[in-house]
């Protein structure tokens, strides 16, 4: 045999021996089949998906358009600090040196090929030349073209935003001001005829409220409010599964803010070695910056650190309790609370400002048979997320999203029974996670609870990350060009105004706040 | 070697081939799979790389058809017996590429694992049992390659 194997003539047991990978093959492909057959019947995902009548729940995001075609948008910004940095940069403008810095073209790949919105940054109006200055070079420089495109569209300083209102070759305007500018400089800009993107909080008294609000329904401009959570898609799919009835009967919503350091409690007047940022009365316009504020002396501390004082601010109302209720009101069409109790105090953070560190604040629904709850502090940053609770599920929505089966829901008591839903873990998740496109987990793995620890600022669309930030604007511009609907827009940030301006009266005058709709007016309950 | 030898050799062929073939044709079959969550938590040296890999779609897509493909070439390989030597060392590289996106070392934070591991895993091990179908005979007389040899004779 030996001898036979050697020859130049193949033998037929050789061949037979060397073909032993191929009934392997067979098998593996025979075991494939078998095994993708009983996953299709057993599959517990799909069928808690099925129960829930949520199959489809992955059509259910946004889909991100193209926002390039149509005419140029000339934009103004009014102040340019931090925030106002970064809406800049989701617009597609960023200085060259931070550009090149943070790794040039490569780096945005994505926002050169897929984020084009055709807006040119035209005009800065800024109290503080220094911040000035920097708002001039981020608009001398689109992400696009590395500046080629920004060359053709010269960028001015205006010194008052009265002055840039005026000026014709302006159509929209992004406000990022301190808060107690954004109802004024709202109403003067829509009444000017131009587009307005207001950072939150919109008003900051209650008097603000009703006049922006007619000044912009009043006008024909596209309002949107800075509140990017509902462009998330994960954010997207747990509206659709609330707005099909699968939490059941829901009577309390928690939302929560909590935070643990001095720049989270807007202290921010220091740098990092303790000194005062810089900043003077040469330098800056304190009369402009004051507005409508009664007068104080130049002061660093209100300059940098407004959020702590009630002058110019709302404090954790307006700063985070907003975005709380934004998407509350997004997922659940809330509207305006029948009336509000606040509780809290300044009991950290004591050295300057007058706004509270903790707080608790509860919202009444009766007509929905719902309370929302508010609870924030600035000394721990031991968070959690919103939770929804309902009759049969509770949802909890952060970056991810969860929905557990309650252990005593008749809706699903049968799906428990049968050991389909176990009520101790969430029958169903979806995880913010790139590749996975806001995928949906029917039973929570392991993987999936590691992957939801993880917070993510973006969101996955289309299989590409987008900054939530950008797809925010985008929808702005995008309305501005063609109509249609922004997420924020001024009837969803009366309904925040009105909710912000009861707590906040609620805490500040130690009462409680009631809604009066047909007179339009809080009533404080003594 | 004698034959109980060579055969167990061939035996582990087989089996990891077995492995690797169904771990390809997975990704084939999963709609939308790509290697973007595993890299992003691509941890110890081959980090920058990773993170340069998923924030560049294009690139993304290559190791993505490459791996799936890469995958299924190298299963095919090893379970026929077909180039074995290649499929074998190109699987053991591949297979240790994976096992230095994510080791075992002390300090680095790992994702939810079935069992312990310090510094060796069964990724490893499935490499060096690789490394070593490479550097013994494996495809004779189970295996194309087999065939092969003869008829260059």
């Amino acid at each position: 045999m030996e001898s036979k194997e050697n020859s130049n003539k193949i033998g037929r047991r050789s061949v037979l021996k060397a073909l032993a990978g191929v009934p392997v093959v067979g098998l593996l492909g025979y075991e494939i089949l078998k095994k993708s057959k009983y996953d299709k019947a057993h599959n517990v995902q799909k069928e808690i998906l099925n129960e829930l009548g949520l199959t489809d729940i992955h059509s259910h995001v946004k889909t991100v358009t193209d926002a390039s075609k149509g005419d140029l948008i000339r934009i103004g910004m009014v102040g340019f600090g931090g925030r106002a940095t970064a809406l800049a940069e989701a617009l597609g403008f960023l200085d060259a040196g931070v550009f090149e810095k943070v790794g040039g073209a490569e780096a945005y790949a994505t926002q050169i090929e897929f984020g084009n919105l055709n807006v040119a940054i035209t005009g800065i109006c800024e109290v503080f030349d220094m911040r000035a200055e920097k708002g001039l070079s981020t608009a001398r420089h689109d992400i696009h073209t590395q500046g080629e495109f920004a060359k053709k569209h010269p960028v001015k300083r205006y010194m008052h935003y009265h002055d840039m209102l005026a000026d014709k070759n302006i159509d929209a305007v992004v406000i990022a001001t301190p808060d107690h500018h954004h109802a004024q400089m709202t109403i003067d800009a829509v009444r000017a005829g131009k587009h307005v993107y207001c950072e939150k909080s919109l008003i900051r008294r209650e008097e603000e409220i009703e006049r922006v609000y007619e000044a912009v329904t009043g006008s024909n401009m596209v309002f949107q409010l800075g509140h990017q959570i509902p462009q998330n898609a994960v954010f997207q799919q747990a509206k659709e599964i609330i707005r099909r009835g699968t939490l059941g009967k829901i009577s309390h919503v928690e939302t929560s803010s909590n935070r643990n350091t001095p720049s989270g409690a807007w202290i921010r007047h220091l740098d990092a070695q303790g000194n005062p940022k810089p900043g003077d009365e040469r330098s800056i316009d304190w009369k402009q910056w004051l507005g409508p504020m009664p007068y104080y002396p130049f002061s660093i501390e209100r300059y940098y650190s407004w959020a702590r004082f009630f002058d110019y601010d709302t404090g954790l109302y307006g700063q985070l309790f907003s975005h709380e209720f934004d998407a509350v009101n997004q997922a659940l069409h809330l509207g305006i609370p029948a009336s509000v109790m606040a509780s809290g105090g300044q009991y950290f953070y004591t050295e300057f400002g007058d706004i509270p560190d903790v707080l608790n604040t509860s919202y009444e629904y009766p007509d929905k048979g719902l309370t929302l709850t508010y609870s924030a502090n600035l000394t721990s940053s031991r968070t959690h997320p919103r939770t929804i609770y309902g009759k049969d599920a509770s949802m909890t929505l952060g970056a991810d999203m969860t929905v557990t089966a309650d252990r005593n829901s008749e809706k699903f008591s049968d799906l428990i029974g049968r050991g389909v839903i176990d009520p101790s873990t969430p029958m169903l998740s979806i995880v913010n996670d790139g590749g996975q496109a806001g995928g949906v987990d029917g039973v929570t793995s392991a993987t999936s609870k590691y992957y939801a620890s993880r917070g993510l600022t973006g969101t996955v669309i289309g299989g590409r990350n987008w900054d939530v930030t950008h797809l925010h604007l985008r929808e702005w511009i995008n309305a501005i060009r063609n109509g249609g609907k922004t997420s924020a827009n001024i009837e969803m940030a009366y309904q925040e105004g009105v909710a912000i301006a009861m707590a906040d009266i609620s805490y500040r005058e130690k009462c409680r706040t009631e809604w009066d709709p047909v007179n339009k007016r809080i009533i404080r309950v003594k | 070697m004698n034959a109980i030898q060579r055969n167990t050799v061939i035996v582990l062929r087989i089996i990891i081939g077995w492995h690797i073939l169904y771990e390809g044709i997975v990704k084939l079959l999963t709609p939308g799979w790509s290697s973007f969550g595993f890299l992003s938590h691509s941890q110890w040296i081959l980090t920058g790389f990773a993170n340069w890999v998923i924030t560049h779609d294009g690139v993304l897509q290559v190791v993505d058809f490459l791996n799936t493909w890469g995958l299924i070439a190298i299963g095919l390989g090893l379970v026929l017996g077909l180039f074995t030597r290649v499929a074998a060392f190109a699987g053991a590289a591949l297979i240790f590429v994976y096992y230095l996106n994510n080791p075992p070392f002390v300090g680095l934070e790992t994702g939810p694992v079935e069992g312990n591991y310090l510094i060796v895993n069964k990724t490893l091990i499935e490499a060096v049992a690789l490394f070593l179908i490479g550097v013994f005979p494996s495809s004779v007389p189970f295996g194309l390659d087999s065939l092969i040899k003869k008829q260059r004779k």
